[in-house]
């Protein structure tokens, strides 16, 4: 068993959103959530982090920044989009200066729909993005194993 | 220097860590519980150094993963020392060189954060440097001996000749355990203005070291904790150092971070107030 789905650490990041999904974000840290149940921090730090959640919809600002963070997190990491204008664009996927979706942008492994996103849906974006981390952990541990050999 | 004391010395070394970590597990649980949340479970420090050791090692320059071990393996013979009921100056001025590695680590890295972070570092040890010299001074001088084993084996009284000392040293515990208000180099908790302080540029395993200092680290000043109280007994000494230990969990929880000119203004006047007002009045008490 990978000790990744027993201590996912979240880097944050609000690529142009309008801050719903973010409190909605947030708000799963607070008692009445408490995801540091399961071990899940918000560490601020791409360089510790797991897991990458993004909200808004990205444009050419945030895009430098969301590539530049999710080039610094260390592998096996995994990527979740929250809310409707991660997963699109939502209600301005039409304006001239928006991409439409983090998957434009970097590759997103779940999507949390929603406007904003119910806290409960964010935990379990991130319950079903640790099945796909430990499934990268054993690749990892295959491919250091073959590059040792 | 017999059998017994190289068993605690090696049982330091190897079981050491463990109760670092069970101390970190139930600092965390205790703050969540402070914060009407259930909190992690106890082992939860564990789970987290084991999951570094699968990560990626992200490595800026290849000095920081020498100089972290040094940090590792000075905190160890510092313990070591320790616990063995060596000389107490020698295991404090190992535990000081364990932490000027730590803030090389953290210079080698070159980010801005770390080193903020390691600035910080290195202006904390200024501020509570003193009051740990003072500390082993005080037991010299009512011991009359810097080696551990005959501290231990002191008067009954030693705390209370000592009390100012001991209100000292719990004030600059607050700073060695990295809790607020003077958690400046570094924060537990994540949205800090510096990021992680020291550790910003390490990751993977380079971390897992870290927190496995950390973990030694705990479990050294409980050990210094209960030097206070040693001539007690185990029964009575040991839930004392404890109580004491987690009652900086309850600061950390109520206080809000300081700037650094506060914090070397404020330790160096307890250090004043308490240690050097104490080590004075002690010729007089002994």
């Amino acid at each position: 068993m990978s000790f990744l789905k027993k201590s996912p650490w979240i880097l944050h990041y609000a690529a142009t959103s309008c801050n719903g999904c973010d409190i909605e974000l947030l708000a799963c840290l607070t008692p009445l959530y408490d995801v540091e149940r399961f071990g899940i921090v918000n560490t601020g730090n791409p360089k510790h982090a797991d897991i990458f959640l993004v909200t808004g919809s990205v444009n050419e600002e945030s895009r430098k920044v969301v590539e530049n963070l999710y080039a610094q997190m260390p592998d096996p990491k995994a990527v979740v989009a929250i809310g409707a204008c991660a997963l699109s664009g939502g209600i301005f996927r039409d304006a001239y200066n928006v991409y439409g979706g983090i998957d434009q942008v970097i590759p997103v492994d779940v999507y949390v729909p929603g406007c904003a996103a119910r806290p409960e849906s964010i935990i379990d974006g991130i319950v079903q993005a640790l099945a796909i981390l430990e499934e990268r952990a054993r690749d990892r541990k295959r491919q250091r194993k073959v590059v040792a050999s | 220097m017999n059998v017994e004391h190289w068993g605690l010395a090696v049982a330091f070394v190897v079981l050491g860590p463990l109760l670092g970590a069970l101390l970190a597990g139930l600092d965390r649980r205790l703050t969540a519980r402070m914060q009407s949340r259930q909190g992690p479970p106890l082992l939860q420090p564990i789970y987290d150094v084991l999951k570094l050791f699968e990560k990626d090692t992200v490595v800026v320059t290849e000095l920081q993963t020498l100089y972290l071990w040094g940090f590792l393996f000075f905190m160890v013979i510092s313990g070591f020392i320790l616990f063995l009921g060596s000389d107490l100056l020698l295991s404090l001025f190992a535990l000081t060189v364990s932490g000027i590695f730590l803030c090389l680590a953290a210079y080698s890295t070159n980010s801005p954060y770390s080193n903020i972070g390691s600035s910080r570092e290195l202006l904390l040890m200024m501020a509570y440097e003193p009051m740990l010299i003072i500390v082993a001074l005080g037991f010299f001088l009512v011991a009359d001996s810097f080696r551990v084993s005959d501290i231990v084996a002191g008067s009954p009284w030693q705390v209370v000749q000592l009390f100012g000392i001991l209100l000292g040293f719990l004030f600059i515990l607050t700073i060695k355990l990295r809790k607020s208000p003077f958690d400046l180099s570094s924060s537990h908790h994540g949205h800090q203005e510096l990021v992680k302080g020291i550790t910003t540029d390490l990751s993977g395993s380079d971390l897992a070291l870290v927190e496995i200092g950390h973990w030694y680290e705990n479990t050294i000043l409980l050990g210094w904790l209960y030097l206070f109280f040693a001539p007690w007994g185990v029964a009575l000494a040991l839930p004392i150092a404890l109580v004491l230990f987690f009652a900086e969990v309850l600061v950390d929880n109520t206080h809000a971070r300081l700037k650094w000119a506060t914090t070397l203004k404020a330790t160096w006047v307890v250090t004043g107030l308490f240690g050097v007002t104490n080590l004075m009045l002690l010729p007089l008490i002994t």
